[in-house]
């Protein structure tokens, strides 16, 4: 609990808007406490760039309890900094030291052009489960909760996978700028499920479709995204979601849903 | 004004069948020729949007969010009731129903109540369809647990993370109404205000939040699902970019704003660390199950090491006061309680702003008598997120935490039908005021904003559009939209030019946040609240002459967005005061310390059994109430006692 | 025609083919090792099973054309992917580091042209134009006995047990095999089987380097 004061520099990616080229910007954070939140650090900093009419730092943020996947920056090289399964909306600036160089920086790929400085845009990811990422139930006319079992070990697998808050950092962290992470976790959530059961073929097929034409790229098997994800998600479903596009492609009878962009 | 709840009669179980019966109908054909704006993509405005969609009618959803994904409800741990009665433990829609009227303190209104009830066990049926993943038992079915001292177990809940999964169970039905076209989902744009045509709600005004564009959509109504205010506080456990911008405009135009200072605040938060800090977070109130609230007897004893302070001289405030409920006292009183110590100077932690506002969760005695590995079996998650946010290990040294605000019950008045007092315009979720009364049960807030987004609402819009039939053609050039539009450009460039600028947004938010928070938070009275109506319009007035926003509009600005949320803030704060301070009784969420018997919130159901509906005059600080007289049939209006 | 078209459309239909035709690479670089190990039998039964092989016509065809294939298809649809993956990952950032990745996996990319380079240099050396035509041992002895020459076997063969340990390692996770449960097995199978070849092929240039097998 013991609170200290550190002095750090910021390496701040400044970028304008989409086209414009970017750059470093050097910004000194001094006096913060050890308590604060990364992101309060940055809030320090802003407010401080805005008594002195300085344009500040512009970067996504909301719930900052670490699960609506607003926020993601890079530090030092890093997907939300240096403490494992942490969002950098919950990293405390006790994982620093006094005098740190941090350089911060956007997530990085094609798939996610940068809005302003550290803030992108991953509406990708919507199209991704716009292309098949649900199962179509009609308001009111589901049936009665506990007519179909499923099994505990399958729903907790289900739950698992379920857990991704499509926060970006797999994409950002993958060498090849892979949204394969994201999109495996949701299409293994669904096909787990009894419930999934009716849509699973041109699910799998339709959402790596979209993921593809969305200009991500392919899985490599680093399990660089396995690392950076906050949430803990397993590089296993990748494994499931390639079986699951297999198994789409020899008992489809459907043809892939054009890819949108 | 005329408040008409619009509530059927006869027997409470038939209300709703009823209602729908004799409802307005829009047929499949005819709805294509209807647009509907649905503001919020939460639980309640995901699941309308995604809803009447699929029925037909043209939908466009906004939020404020880079993705619908990502609104607040995705942040609700515990869980979600329904009266399915799975445990053979003598649940049922009744107590259900039973319990939310007694739980918000006979501050509700009967038919909704019930209706939630009814509606609660179609929403588990909903969500489990959609691949929702709630937690079960090994033979397949669904599990549930007794949450919030509830007598029965009818929780249904994924992890810690109901909320989320709640919310990616509506956002995908969204998804799929955004593929098939029914559903234009316009993310980052914020309403800054409505417009208000002939007397009816037929559109918003909105700015793209990453060009800065300000422009009109008109539609045939508009459904405001924009979630509470609780961030008025500054400091509550709502995400940063929460506001009541869309349904402060909407009070603005004329809607009525019903109970504001009906706040829920939770117990078993973690305390402020610093100045700087810019949210508080909610850990699970089940920590109280095994964990004994402290703080030292001695004043001098605080800045001691809790591990250094003997047994005798520490002070177990909740069991020694209830010796019957101890540390499991319902929320507002455990709240309360860490207000009084602490006020006694007997908090413990950092200090902040020359106070030290924090009290002790110890679970060394658990440990104690269970072993390690049980306790971190049941609080494993928890204790680690406490960890890396306080930077201490609570298998070691107690917890520290302290209250925080966490829920409004107050919000736009609507009728039976989820309709404020301006035609056309439907509230759903959180921004309305409609079923938890005074105080919210725990697992009631996600039953409530899906019952509202699935059930509710698209039967009730149906029931508006099939009795106005056809609206008159509104243009975007129309003056009425053009002045809407002119009025907020005009207040953005009133935000961007104050004359005196000094300050960014925050400082004044901080401000304003300090003052609600002491003066109309946990305990309210008088002096304190009058205080409060001095200080707010003064604090007002500096804002609008200092406050500085960099850049321009015309780009993503967020110090732009924060200053327009807190301006709205800052006159929503000055009229919960005022609620606060006419309200002359203790009741759920709202404490007088004027009216209590020995620690006891103290209920005049002669006086104050109504709905404040408070009505825009033209001016901040000079609202108009309107009452809305409650009956009670079915459950009569009883007293609490946890002695 | 339309299914199979599709899924190799995809980058998940493009790893499979790079993890099959990686397969059939590795089944094909164990069997030539294993009968490599002649060599240290002598002369006359390396070349004995030298002209044995020579013999089965059909089957020496039908390996080369689909090892031919299986090459064709893993280069085609890695270059795809390298050049996809680039554009892809767009800007590169100032500071990186690895969190999860091994060299092996982040170096596949070079390893790849290395080995594309080696096979070529081995076929000409041994196959296309041998200094002796039908000796073999004698081929692969005089050859190790320049060091140039078993240089450049050493770093083809370093090159082979990178590339053999990830590929083998990623074409289980492409295939689908990725078990929580064998997850330590997937990777010790892929550590011992790039291990054993490697070794062994290494074996070959060191021994007669060092004068343990002469002509």
């Amino acid at each position: 609990m013991s609170e200290e004061l550190l002095n750090l520099t910021l390496h701040v990616w400044r970028q304008d808007g989409p086209s414009q080229p970017g750059r470093f910007e050097t910004h000194p954070a001094t006096g913060i406490s050890t308590h604060m939140s990364f992101l309060e650090m940055l809030d320090v900093v802003n407010e401080d760039l805005i008594e002195k009419g300085k344009s500040p730092i512009a970067f996504d943020y909301d719930c900052r309890e670490g699960i609506c996947g607003s926020c993601g920056m890079v530090v030092n090289g890093v997907a939300h900094g240096p403490q494992r399964l942490t969002t950098i909306c919950q990293l405390h600036m006790r994982q620093f030291n006094d005098g740190d160089e941090l350089w911060l920086e956007p997530w990085r790929a094609s798939g996610f052009p940068v809005v302003k400085d550290l803030v992108v845009d991953r509406s990708a990811f919507d199209r991704i489960v716009q292309a098949g990422g649900y199962i179509s139930i009609r308001t009111g006319s589901a049936t009665e909760a506990n007519e179909m079992p499923v099994a505990k070990a399958m729903a907790d697998q289900a739950m698992d996978a379920a857990e991704c808050i499509g926060c970006g950092a797999c994409v950002a962290a993958c060498p090849n700028a892979s949204a394969s992470l994201f999109t495996a976790a949701k299409i293994s959530h669904l096909s787990l499920l009894p419930q999934g059961q009716a849509e699973r073929l041109d699910r799998a097929r339709n959402m790596v479709a979209q993921m593809d034409a969305e200009g991500f790229g392919g899985c490599t098997n680093h399990g660089e995204c396995e690392a950076a994800c906050p949430k803990g998600v397993s590089l296993r479903w990748i494994a499931r979601m390639n079986r699951e596009v297999v198994r789409s492609a020899v008992k489809s009878d459907s043809g892939v849903k054009t890819a949108r962009r | 004004m005329q408040l008409r709840s619009n509530e059927p009669t006869g027997p409470i179980e038939h209300r709703w069948e009823k209602h729908k019966e004799s409802s307005k109908l829009v047929a499949p054909a005819n709805r294509r020729k209807y647009n509907i704006i649905v503001v919020g993509s939460g639980l309640a405005g995901g699941a309308a949007a995604a809803s009447l969609g699929e029925m037909g009618y043209n939908v466009k959803c906004f939020c404020y969010q880079d993705s619908p994904r990502r609104a607040h409800s995705i942040a609700a741990q515990g869980g979600i009731n329904a009266a399915k009665n799975y445990q053979n433990d003598g649940d049922s829609v009744f107590r259900l129903f039973y319990d939310t009227v007694k739980g918000g303190d006979f501050r509700s209104r009967e038919s909704n109540v019930y209706r939630l009830a009814q509606l609660s066990t179609n929403i588990i049926d909903q969500a489990v369809a959609q691949g929702v993943p709630f937690a079960r038992e090994y033979g397949g079915l669904l599990a549930n647990r007794s949450f919030g001292g509830a007598q029965v177990s009818r929780t249904f809940y994924a992890r810690g993370q109901t909320g989320q999964q709640l919310l990616l169970g509506a956002y995908q039905a969204l998804s799929r109404q955004i593929e098939a076209g029914k559903v234009e989902m316009m993310a980052r744009t914020e309403m800054l205000d409505l417009i208000v045509h002939d007397g009816r709600a037929r559109g918003i005004v909105t700015r793209c939040l990453k060009t800065g564009k300000v422009e009109p959509h008109i539609a045939d109504m508009v459904v405001l699902c924009t979630g509470g205010y609780g961030n008025v506080f500054y400091l509550s456990t709502n995400a940063k970019g929460c506001n009541c911008m869309a349904i402060w405009r909407a009070h603005r135009h004329g809607a009525a704003f019903a109970n504001p200072c009906y706040t829920q605040i939770h117990p078993t938060c973690i305390p402020q660390s610093g100045e700087y800090q810019s949210k508080l977070t909610l850990m699970s109130e089940s920590l109280r199950n095994d964990g004994r609230v402290w703080v030292p007897r001695n004043k001098e004893d605080v800045t001691k090491r809790p591990e250094d302070i003997p047994e005798k001289d520490r002070f177990y405030y909740l069991e020694e006061r209830y010796p019957a409920f101890g540390n499991l006292v319902p929320r507002d009183v455990a709240s309360r309680n860490a207000l009084y110590v602490t006020n006694e100077g007997l908090g413990v932690g950092l200090e902040v702003d020359g106070e030290r506002r924090g009290v002790y969760l110890d679970f060394s005695d658990a440990i104690k008598r269970l072993g390690e590995q049980t306790i971190r079996e049941r609080y494993g998650n928890l204790f680690e997120m406490y960890e890396r946010i306080a930077g201490d290990n609570p298998y070691k040294t107690p917890m520290r935490i302290y209250p925080a605000t966490h829920y409004t019950m107050g919000g736009l008045w609507v009728d039976y039908n989820l309709q404020t007092t301006i035609p056309g315009l439907f509230a759903g979720g959180e921004a309305n005021f409609s079923d938890h009364g005074a105080n919210r049960l725990g697992a009631s807030a996600l039953m409530q904003g899906l019952a509202d987004g699935y059930f509710v609402l698209p039967f009730t819009v149906g029931n508006y559009l099939g009795e106005v039939r056809t609206l008159p053609e509104l243009a975007e050039d129309h003056p009425d939209v053009k002045k809407a539009v002119g009025s907020v450009e005009e207040r953005i460039h009133k935000l961007m030019n104050a004359p005196d600028p000094k300050h960014a947004p925050e400082y004044f938010h901080r401000k304003l946040g300090r003052i609600i928070w002491s003066k109309c938070g946990m305990s309210r009275n008088k002096e304190g609240l009058e205080e409060a109506l001095r200080e707010i319009p003064k604090l007002r007035d500096r804002f609008w002459r200092e406050v500085k926003v960099v850049g321009s509009g015309a780009e993503l600005n967020q110090t732009l967005e924060r200053a327009g949320r807190v301006a709205d803030f800052l006159e929503l704060g000055e009229l919960m005061c005022i609620d606060a301070l006419q309200r002359e009784e203790s009741c759920g969420g709202h404490f007088r310390e004027e009216h209590e018997e020995n620690g006891e919130a103290l209920r005049d159901d002669e006086q104050f059994s109504y709905v404040s509906a408070w009505e825009w005059t033209g001016a901040a600080g000079e609202p108009r109430l309107n009452q809305e007289p409650l009956s009670f049939e079915y459950v009569k209006p009883s007293k609490r006692s946890y002695k | 025609m339309q299914r199979a078209l599709t899924l190799h459309q995809t980058t998940i239909g493009k790893k499979l083919v790079m993890a099959l035709s990686g397969l059939v690479i590795v089944g094909f670089v164990i069997g030539h090792f294993l009968g490599n190990l002649n060599l240290y039998r002598g002369q006359e039964a390396l070349d004995a099973y030298a002209h044995f092989l020579q013999g089965l016509t059909p089957v020496l065809w039908g390996t080369r054309l689909l090892l031919l294939l299986a090459f064709g298809v893993h280069i085609t649809a890695a270059f795809s992917l390298w050049s996809r993956n680039n554009k892809a990952r767009g800007s590169r950032y100032k500071k990186h580091q690895d969190m999860a990745t091994d060299y092996a996996a982040r170096t596949m990319y070079w390893s790849g042209p290395i080995l594309l380079l080696f096979v070529v240099y081995h076929l000409l050396h041994f196959t296309i134009l041998p200094a002796h035509p039908g000796e073999v041992y004698r081929n692969v002895v005089e050859g190790f006995q320049n060091p140039w020459i078993a240089g450049v076997y050493i770093v083809g063969n370093i090159a082979l047990g990178f590339h053999l340990f990830h590929g083998i390692f990623s074409a289980t996770q492409t295939l689908g095999a990725n078990h929580p449960r064998f997850n330590s097995y997937r990777r010790d199978a892929a550590v011992a089987i790039s291990a054993a070849i490697t070794l062994g092929n290494l074996s070959f240039p060191i021994s007669v380097l060092a004068g343990f097998v002469t002509v």
